[in-house]
This record gives C-alpha cells, structure tokens and sequence, in this order.
C-alpha cells in the first residue's frame, strides 16, 4: 500500500469483564481509513461502536481488555506504546469529541483555560497560547470568542459547547478525528449547524474522521465510506452511496427500513421493524448472528458463520446471500385498513391558551395565545426547537400546570379545570401522557403487573375478575406477553418498557395522550415498532394524540396536523401534508432543510444564525425576525404578524404575503427523510 | 428549644440551688430574684433579648455572668477542635484521594476499611484505648488536657495531642470515604477522558481536573463535621478532664444552671450555623455555576 492510512484495525477484538467473565464485545473487526477520508460506522445501541473508538484511545472502562488484533494509528500500534508514548500520541495525533458536551467539559474552568492547556504542552504559553485558542475559537465560528474564553461551561448553550470540544479536538491539529455520537442530544437545527461546522472544518484540514452515530442520515451527508456493526462484527462495508442505496446485508436493509421516509405517512402503511434482540455482549455466536431476527436465514446461516465476502469496489458483506439481501421480506405488513375521514366534532378545542411564568421579577411567556382543535383519531404534532414552549403547552392540557386567565381548553365540549386537582375523574382518565424516558417514568420497584393493575385500578376502576381480563387484553394491545408481567422494569429493553408505559396511559380509555418524545431514546428499529404501535392504537380506539418529538420525519409519520411553535406562539398550524409540503412559515422551511436526509448530494441548507432568543425578552416585531433569513423590513421588527389564513385550515404567521412565500419557495421543493 | 427543655425538666431551680433542707420561703425569694416564676413566654422574650444584646445572663450556681465562662471554655474548645481539624481534614483528604487513586488495590481496601472501623467506635472507647497504650503504658503523651498555668503553645499543643486524636479517629472515616467517592465519580467522568485524551500528563490531569470537582462535596462533609466537632466535645473533654464548652455544657446540665446551659448550646449551635455558612461560601467560591447562579 502505497499512501499511509490513519487507522487500521486488524482482527480487533475487545471484551468486557462482567460477572468473573469475559464478554466479547468487538469480534475480529478490521477496518482501514486511509488519510483525510471520513469514514461511518452506524449500528444500534450495544453493537459496539463506542468500544471501537475508545479501543483507539486506550481508553476503555477499566473491566475492558482487547484480547486480540491490532490497532495502528499512523502506521504505529497502539497497543505497543508505553504511558509517555500513549500521551504524546494522544497530545499529537488523535482526538476525540463524544456525545454529551456538557459533561465533556471541566464544569469548574474557564473555556479559555481549557483550551490554552493543549498549547502550553506543545510549549507555546502565556499571550501566544491565548492568542492561539481564539483562533480556534473563530476556527469554529463561535460567535464573540474573546467572551467565550471567559466563560464557564454550563454558561454555553449545547451547541456552543460541541463547538468548544470540537475546537478543543482539532487544537492539536490532530491526524485521527473521532467523532463519536457528536450530535445526538442536540436540537435539530443546532444539529445541522455542528454537522456543518464539521463538513466545514473537513474541507480545511487533513484530519481523517472516523464518525460513529445511530443515525444514518448524519452518516450519509458526512462520509465517503461507512461500514455497519452488529454484535461486535463488521457487517457490511461500502462507499456511502452504495451501501445506503444498495445495500448487501439483510441488517443494513432492515435499518434502512425502519426509518420513516420521503414524507411517509401512518394511512400509506406500516414502518417495517426489525424482530428480536441484539444478542447480548458474550453472547455465544454459532453462525451468522443476524441469523435469529432474519427472514432470509437458511440452515446454513445456523451453522456456518458467513465470511466477509467480496463483492468489488470495495465493498464487503458478511452474508452467504448477500446477492439476495434485499428480497429480505417485511416483518411487519404494511397494509392497514383504510381510514375514513370523520365529520366529528373537535375532541379538544383550545382557544387563546397562555402561560407567564415570572422569571427574576421579569414575565416570562412560555405560551402565549395558542389556539388549537383536534378531532378524534387525529394526531396533532407539535414541532419547534428547545424552548419553544411544546412540553409547557403539554403540561397545560394534563392540568399540570395552571395557564393564565382568559384562555380554555375544551375536552368534548366540556370546559377542563385548570388545575388537574379540580378536574373530574373522567377528565383525568381521559387526558394521559408517555414520555421520553420511560426509565424514570415506571417505578423501579414494582412488577409490570402491578404497574399496570395499578393504573387499571385507578384509572379504569376496575377490581377482581373485570381487571384480570382487561389487564390481558391491555397487555396484548402493546404486543407484550404474560411473562413480561412478572418482572420489574429493569429487566425489560427500552422499547419494552416504552410498550409498558403506553400500556399504562392506556388503562382508563383514553380520549388523548400526549406523546413527549416517546421514541427518542430508542433505536430506529424499535422506534419503528412503536411508532407501529401507536398508529394501531390509535385506528382502533380511536385516540388523539399530541405528538412532540423534534425528528420532524417522525412527526410526520404520525401526525394529521402539525403546530409549529417558537418562543411560545404558534408560527404555522395547519394540515400536516400542507405545513411540510409548503409553502410554509420561513421558520417551518428553516427546520425541514435542516434534517438530514440519506439521499441528498447538494447542501442547500438554510442556516439559523444565532440561539433561540429568551422568551424574558423576546424580540419585537416578529419574535423570529432575528434569525430569518427571508425578513422582508422593518415591518418584521416593529409589527408582530398576525395569524392569517393561507389556506382553508392552513395558518402561517408571517407578514409576506402566501403567494410571496409559495413563490420564493419554489425552487427548492424540499422532502424530509 | 434548649431553653424550653431546661423549664419542664423536673425540679425548682431554687430548690437545687439551696439545697432540701432550705427554707420553702427562702426557695420562693430566690425563685423571684432569679424571675423563674415569671411566665414561660415573658423569660423566653427576656433572654432572647438579653442575649442578643450580648448578656447571656447569670448563672444560678456560681451567682456571677455566664458570658466569661462560655467564651473561656469556648476558647479552649475551639482550641482542641482546630488542633483535631488541622489534623484530620489534609490526612483524611490525602487518604480519600490515595484510596481512590489506587481503586480496589490493597492500599484502598486498607484505608476504606480502616477508616470506616475507626469511624464505627465511638470516642470514648478509642479514647480509652488511646490514654491506655500512650498516657499509662507508654507514657508518651499527659493523659490530662489542661495544660499548667501560663503553658506556651507547643506545650498546648503537646496535651492536646492525646484529646484530639480520638476526634480525628472518628472524623477521619468520614472525610477520608467522601474524598473518595469524590475523587471515583471525577475520574470516571467525560471531562476527564477529555483531559487524559487531551495528552496531558496525569499529574496535569489530577492536580487541575479532577481534584477540584472531586474535593466540592467533600468540603460541605467537613462543615457539618465541624459542629460535630464542637458538639462532640462532651464526652471528650470529660474524659480529658479539659475545661472546654462540653464539660461547661455537662457540668451547668448537672447543677440545674439553666442560663449556663442555654447560653452554651445557643453557642454551640452558632458556631454550627457559622461553620455552615462558612462552608457554603467556600463551595460557591470553588463552584463557578452557583457563583455565577447567585450573581444573575
């Protein structure tokens, strides 16, 4: 080989010490990324991409050991180096940014501190190493860096920390940049700054990047390679293009599945899933170990494990038919019955909703005169960036907290107390809510069982021989069997719990559940599954739902009509097809190009400068005249828009004109993954 | 609450004083001069009153103010805690931070384990063992504390040497176990992997990032462990035979001299309240985000 590669691994092998025993966790994984290449490495949770990264730092939990292979680093094992010689490597020619930024960086010193350390090893000090850090401050185009050096972390907003620890990474002018997870958590729209940033810095420096992540858009806009992992194997590997456009493994066509794409919707069909589990870390592996959760799986994938075949152009598929992988059939069906459109009255009715918080002795407008109706078996998505105002308007409804006087929130026709404690008992049962973290959401001591005849008692009223029956039916509605009622929540994978706890807001007949980010924690294919689920409740019993999650292809999957919401006020409401097919709100257009999406090539997107502004102190005017970038004047900072009908249903609250919009819109006829 | 404990306790204040053979009538004057027949509320308001204006009152038994007494023996309490703290906080500290540097090595499971089975005893019994082994068989250290008249301070020091030690015995558990677990959650954390993954020397990496997040919790352990520090002192200074707050406390407890005892456990309870706050401050001093929390 002639040009020198910045990473190689060879049979690399990892296991974690658990119990007395080791635990394989990486198996044999070889992996080359040559200079200056970015190379994917997707997979679920618990297939072991971290481990990679952190096997090439030598970094790995202390019950972690590589048991075999080899990595080099710039031509240099890795596994070779003594204490001073793992530093320097560290100090020179590898860095790392992760999940998370907040924890990433010291809480207790300054951001400037931070960054003038990694100068002052390569021993430049004093005014040359501030100097030094403020230029890799506009390297990463933070916005007034001689302040930011002053700061302390938690003073930075997410985005502004990953710019930090994204500045800090490349300080040292690094060969290896590996970037594990560095999005996740992030708002969309700060999501799409970062990967910019990073698409950006690539172009500009020679770093090669091995960039590990969940989810595959991101993957596909970032790199030229990507290789897939499951249970510590290298599955499949390719070019981006060809791997997400024709892929050769059953696991990177069923990923590829899960996901809600090109605008798909809940009545054109079921999302497929993926069934079974991830075998477990040390599992046993006889065979391929896709071979229990694939419909293609033959003796032969039971008994001999697949090679990683060859199949030209560099691609790699560890599959005995990898030629046929895409004829892998569904798992889930995507047929569903038909649904008949309603002439129903709205099953919620809200009307001029407000809520003021006071914050320092200053009011603080969380909500402010939301008007919204839902009918029965609708769902309405509620979409906006953190801060929005979408989780005060959930609790709103729930009665969780109380909003200004003025405003009313109608359940069939009935007025709904403010407060959830003068609400009737019907009221309450019929208001209900699933959360992100169903962890938190469950109580750890209980059984499943008696999570649920809890509620069933409670919400349902229901005892004895009633309950029995009804907790069987409820169970199997979620798709859970008996044996999951015996054990507590720890026992159960996210996606399980995530069943249990929307078994639970289902227990006394709902008429609507309020859905907050119910999918987010979860791996595509079970997030699939459940996005299944809730679409199936909702046909047969029919359900509303507020749903809010800020993955808008998800939320267009499920929803009917979409809010979007910013600084607490409804810029756009309207039908979901009308308010994601345009024209639409600047801000609404903002948010959907900056989703990734797997099949795009041209980067057309719209940056929002800036944070979302303090809705203490929200800007004049339009509240979002700030960071639009299609302000028209003055009129945008003196006059806030009103809500005017564009179209029967369809609302937008801006001051160009909806023939404008649809104009200046045209060109680009955006299509969220 | 103090002064309320002291009034239902059982017993007349005059009767104490002048002994069962006194006259009924003599007990009553007395009872008047003293105003301890006066309402419960009307002395409540009176000695609050008096002691925020610096008069703590009289003592019943020695017929003189109690202010002196109380800030003499809180002098030479303060002088036998301070002696304890100096030595416990850095050792205890240094052990916490050694322990969980060496995690799960010998040396850890030597000072973990040492130090909780020292905290577990209770004071009087490692004192006892400790005036055994060093005042009576190895005659090293005065198993009394009260120095001689006019003592300079190293032969303070000297006697307080032996009283302090089973203080710091106790003490030392504690710190020493909060240091630790301090110091484990700092290095398993993100920005430390941030700090080793910078290439910096792991002396870097302790000195600058990990021991100041890890020491934070620490030092509100030691604050609530200073009152117990002062309040401890009782059995302590019994056994030592040392004229600090607790023996005053003890001794006023025994001879019914309520404005000795109140005036001694208001005390005690401000030095804790100081102590506390003392400790609060240090903490935002240390933490930036509460600094800056309270600035806003």
């Amino acid at each position: 080989m002639t040009d020198k590669n910045a990473l190689e691994l060879k049979d690399l092998s990892v296991a974690y010490r658990v119990g007395r025993r080791n635990r394989a966790v990486l198996r044999n994984v070889n992996l080359t990324i040559k200079a200056g290449e970015a190379y994917g490495l997707v997979g679920e949770s618990g297939c072991g991409k971290s481990t990679v990264a952190l096997s090439v730092v030598r970094y790995l939990p202390r019950n972690g050991s590589i048991t075999g292979g080899s990595i080099a680093l710039d031509g240099k094992d890795v596994m070779k180096l003594d204490a001073e010689a793992l530093r320097r490597a560290r100090a020179d020619s590898v860095s790392m940014v992760y999940q998370d930024p907040g924890k990433a960086l010291n809480p207790s010193l300054r951001i400037g501190r931070q960054l003038t350390e990694i100068f002052e090893l390569a021993g430049i000090t004093g005014q040359a190493a501030e100097d030094k850090a403020l230029a890799m401050l506009n390297r990463v185009r933070i916005s007034d860096p001689a302040s930011v050096m002053q700061r302390y972390p938690h003073q930075l907003s997410g985005g502004m920390q990953q710019r930090v620890a994204i500045a800090m990474a490349l300080a040292n002018d690094p060969s290896m940049l590996i970037l594990d997870e560095p999005t996740t958590g992030l708002d969309a729209t700060v999501e799409a700054e970062v990967l910019d940033l990073i698409g950006q810095l690539r172009r500009e420096l020679s770093a090669s990047i091995l960039f590990i992540s969940h989810n595959l858009a991101v993957v596909a806009n970032m790199c030229d390679r990507v290789g897939v992992l499951y249970a510590g194997m290298l599955v499949e590997e390719g070019s981006t293009r060809d791997v997400f456009n024709d892929p050769r493994h059953p696991y990177t066509v069923a990923l590829l599945r899960c996901l809600p794409r090109g605008g798909q919707r809940k009545d054109q069909g079921r999302l497929d899933t993926i069934p079974g589990f991830l075998p477990g870390i040390g599992a046993n592996i006889v065979g391929c170990a896709f071979a229990d959760r694939c419909a293609l799986a033959t003796e032969r994938c039971r008994a001999e494990p697949p090679p990683l075949y060859e199949l030209g152009d560099g691609r790699l598929s560890r599959c005995h038919y990898h030629d046929n992988a895409q004829s892998l059939p569904r798992a889930t069906p995507a047929e569903i019955a038909a649904a008949q459109p309603k002439q129903t009255p709205p099953v919620l009715q809200v009307e001029g909703l407000n809520k003021t918080y006071a914050s320092h002795g200053r009011p603080l407008r969380a909500v402010k005169d939301v008007s919204v109706s839902l009918k029965p078996g609708e769902t309405l998505g509620l979409v906006g960036e953190s801060g929005s105002g979408k989780t005060t308007f959930a609790r709103l409804l729930l009665g969780l907290v109380a909003p200004d006087d003025g405003g009313s929130i109608e359940l069939e026709g009935k007025k709904l107390a403010p407060r959830l404690a003068s609400r009737s008992e019907d009221q309450v049962k019929a208001v209900q809510i699933v959360f992100q973290n169903p962890d938190s959401a469950l109580n750890r001591s209980h059984s499943i069982r008696h999570i649920l005849s809890r509620a069933l008692k409670r919400l349902g009223g229901l005892t004895g021989k009633t309950l029995d029956t009804r907790l069987e039916e409820l169970v199997r509605s979620v798709r859970l069997t008996d044996r999951h009622l015996a054990v507590k929540p720890r026992q159960l994978s996210g996606g399980l719990k995530q069943r249990v706890a929307i078994a639970r807001a289902f227990a006394g007949d709902p008429r609507i559940v309020v859905c907050d980010e119910p999918t987010s924690a979860l791996d595509v294919s079970v997030q699939a599954a459940i996005l299944n689920l809730l679409a199936d409740l909702q046909s047969k019993q029919d359900v509303s739902y507020i749903f809010i999650s800020h993955d808008l292809g998800v939320v267009r999957y499920l929803s009917d009509k979409i809010a979007v919401l910013y600084l607490g006020r409804i810029m756009e409401f309207g039908p979901s097809e009308a308010v994601f097919s345009g024209p639409h709100h600047p801000y609404t257009e903002a948010l959907l190009s900056a989703v990734p999406k797997l099949d795009r090539t041209e980067n057309s997107r719209i940056r929002l400068d800036g944070e979302i502004p303090s809705a203490a102190n929200p800007p004049t005017g339009c509240v979002f005249h700030t960071r639009c970038p299609r302000k028209i004047g003055a009129i945008c900072e003196t006059q806030e828009p009103d809500l005017t009908e564009a179209q029967p249903g369809h609302t937008i609250r801006c001051h160009i004109p909806y023939a404008e919009l649809a104009r200046l819109q045209k060109p680009k006829a955006v299509e969220p993954a | 609450m103090v002064f309320l404990g002291g009034q239902v306790l059982p017993g007349n204040v005059g009767r104490a004083i002048l002994g069962p053979f006194a006259d009924q009538r003599a007990v009553d004057a007395l009872n008047h001069s003293l105003g301890v027949d006066r309402p419960l509320l009307v002395q409540y308001g009176s000695w609050i009153w008096n002691f925020l204006h610096g008069d703590m009152g009289t003592s019943y038994v020695f017929r003189a103010p109690v202010a002196p007494f109380v800030i003499d023996a809180l002098g030479n309490s303060m002088k036998l805690a301070l002696v304890a703290f100096v030595l416990v906080v850095p050792i205890g500290i240094v052990g916490g931070v050694m322990a969980a540097l060496n995690f799960n090595r010998p040396l850890d499971r030597i000072i973990s384990l040492g130090g909780l089975s020292v905290t577990v005893l209770p004071e009087f019994v490692t004192g006892i063992i400790l005036i055994l082994i060093f005042g009576v068989w190895l005659r090293w250290l005065p198993i009394a504390a009260a120095w001689p008249k006019g003592a300079g301070v190293f032969t303070q020091l000297y006697y307080l040497i032996l009283p302090s030690l089973p203080l710091f015995l106790v003490l030392f558990g504690y710190i020493a176990r909060m240091a630790r677990s301090g110091m484990i959650e700092a290095l398993d954390s993100d920005y430390t992997r941030t700090a080793v993954l910078k290439g910096l020397p792991w002396r870097t990496v302790i000195w600058r990032h990990v021991l100041r997040n890890a020491l934070l919790p620490t030092i509100t352990v030691i604050a609530t462990q200073t009152g117990y520090l002062i309040g401890g002192l009782v059995v302590i200074e019994t056994l030592f035979r040392y004229q600090g707050i607790g023996s005053l406390i003890f001794t006023a407890a025994r001879g019914k001299d309520f404005p000795m005892l109140e005036a001694g456990i208001l005390t005690i309870g401000i030095v804790y309240a100081v102590a506390t706050l003392i400790a609060d401050f240090l903490y935002s001093v240390l933490n930036p985000r509460i600094r800056l929390g309270a600035e806003q």
